[in-house]
């Protein structure tokens, strides 16, 4: 069944855990993050779309698979709002889907041998479910 | 005091390095490291979501671990740390969360959060002391100019991680100081070097540790330092221009007290 714009970013809201209705759109997390300039949506407007409850527009962007995880956004925002968790909760709601996986396992073969178990891990965790 | 010690995935494997050198140096300053028995890989990111139960369990399984050995888990990698310590937060700080992990795992005591995680740099700051660590010191860094490179995983999201200042952190540089070498701080320590995006978006790695590595070089650092096997990658395999040296802080301890590559140990 396909849920309504509303029903989804509901599942976003409670997948992130964090109080987006708190964001005052003053843009620090934008502004900290090193992605944002790469991103569609900016960390900001990603909040602002889950506030005003546009849950299609969220799943369509591409802003959360540019996202670092590195929480830079989280730590700078006045409110206590953690962009990150938005960001997560949107790839969560993407990939928990059936077949939405965003990284082969077949790909593996293709990433140099240095390149350390920290990396593959945290790839596979943030791209596939 | 019993150090238990979280290696975690990649420092049994491709960064062995910063295994070996923490824990010869900790057995000379006195806190030798004690592998958990068992462990497994702690998933390399923090499941921030509150419904992911099954990927908060393996770090909850070393956590209790720690808690029946005395109640301390040292943890080295930047990432192991975040997640350990954050998993433990949220077990000690989330009634839910906490709830439905111990209800998984049935273990003999339910678990609330007791451990006390500790990176081998708090270790080093508040168990041994930098002026004791000094005083150890055998082949002082003389003349050297360090940059620390924290990243994003060391210190981020302050509240939780509660080690250091996350925007003007010190710890890594009184450490390079305890070592007779001379910190050089620029702004890019703590901006991530994109970090899992190896995987998907080498150009963006390119991009980030090629502003960290000119910014350093700028400020007149002669090395970096990172406490993180995947920071250490990106600062080594996607730098296109400055090749500025990398190595990881316990290398540097190590050497600095005399047991390092070819040394006594």
């Amino acid at each position: 069944m396909e849920l309504t714009d509303k029903e989804l970013a509901q599942q976003i809201l409670h997948l992130a855990g964090t109080d987006v209705k708190r964001c005052i759109q003053c843009g620090r997390c934008s502004a900290a993050c090193p992605a944002g300039d790469k991103m569609d949506y900016v960390p900001s407007r990603m909040v602002w779309e889950l506030v005003n409850g546009n849950g299609a527009s969220l799943v369509k962007a591409d802003a959360p698979w540019r996202c670092l995880s590195c929480f830079a956004c989280e730590q700078r925002c006045p409110r206590g709002v953690s962009p990150a968790a938005v960001m997560e909760a949107v790839r969560l709601t993407v990939i928990r889907k059936q077949g939405a996986n965003k990284l082969p396992a077949e790909s593996l073969e293709n990433y140099p041998a240095d390149m350390p178990q920290q990396a593959l891990v945290a790839a596979f965790r943030k791209y596939n479910k | 005091m019993i150090y238990n010690y979280y290696p975690g995935c990649t420092l049994s494997t491709k960064a062995k390095k910063l295994d070996v050198a923490a824990r010869r140096a900790a057995a000379v300053l006195g806190f030798p490291l004690v592998e958990l028995p068992e462990w497994q890989c702690c998933g390399a990111v923090y499941p921030m979501a509150p419904d992911a139960i099954a990927e908060r369990l393996s770090a909850v399984r070393a956590l209790a671990a720690a808690k029946a050995n005395g109640g301390v888990l040292v943890t080295l990698c930047s990432a192991c740390h975040h997640v350990l310590k954050r998993v433990n937060h949220d077990m000690a700080a989330n009634e839910e969360i906490c709830r439905k992990v111990n209800n998984y795992l049935q273990l003999e005591e339910p678990y609330h959060g007791e451990t006390k995680v500790l990176h081998y740099l708090e270790v080093l700051r508040d168990h041994v002391g930098w002026e004791k660590l000094a005083q150890q010191v055998k082949n002082p860094l003389k003349g050297c100019s360090i940059g620390a490179y924290y990243g994003c995983l060391l210190l981020r999201p302050g509240q939780v991680m509660t080690m250091d200042d996350p925007e003007c952190p010190n710890i890594l540089e009184d450490f390079i100081k305890a070592l007779g070498a001379a910190p050089v701080k620029y702004s890019m320590r703590n901006e991530c070097c994109a970090g899992y995006l190896a995987v998907t978006d080498k150009g963006m790695c390119q991009r980030m540790v090629g502003e960290i590595k000119s910014n350093a070089a700028g400020m007149g650092a002669q090395k970096l330092i990172t406490a993180c096997p995947l920071c250490a990658y990106n600062l080594v395999a996607n730098d296109t221009a400055n090749g500025l040296p990398v190595q990881y802080f316990t290398e540097l301890l190590a050497e600095a007290l005399g047991v390092g590559e070819g040394g006594a140990e």
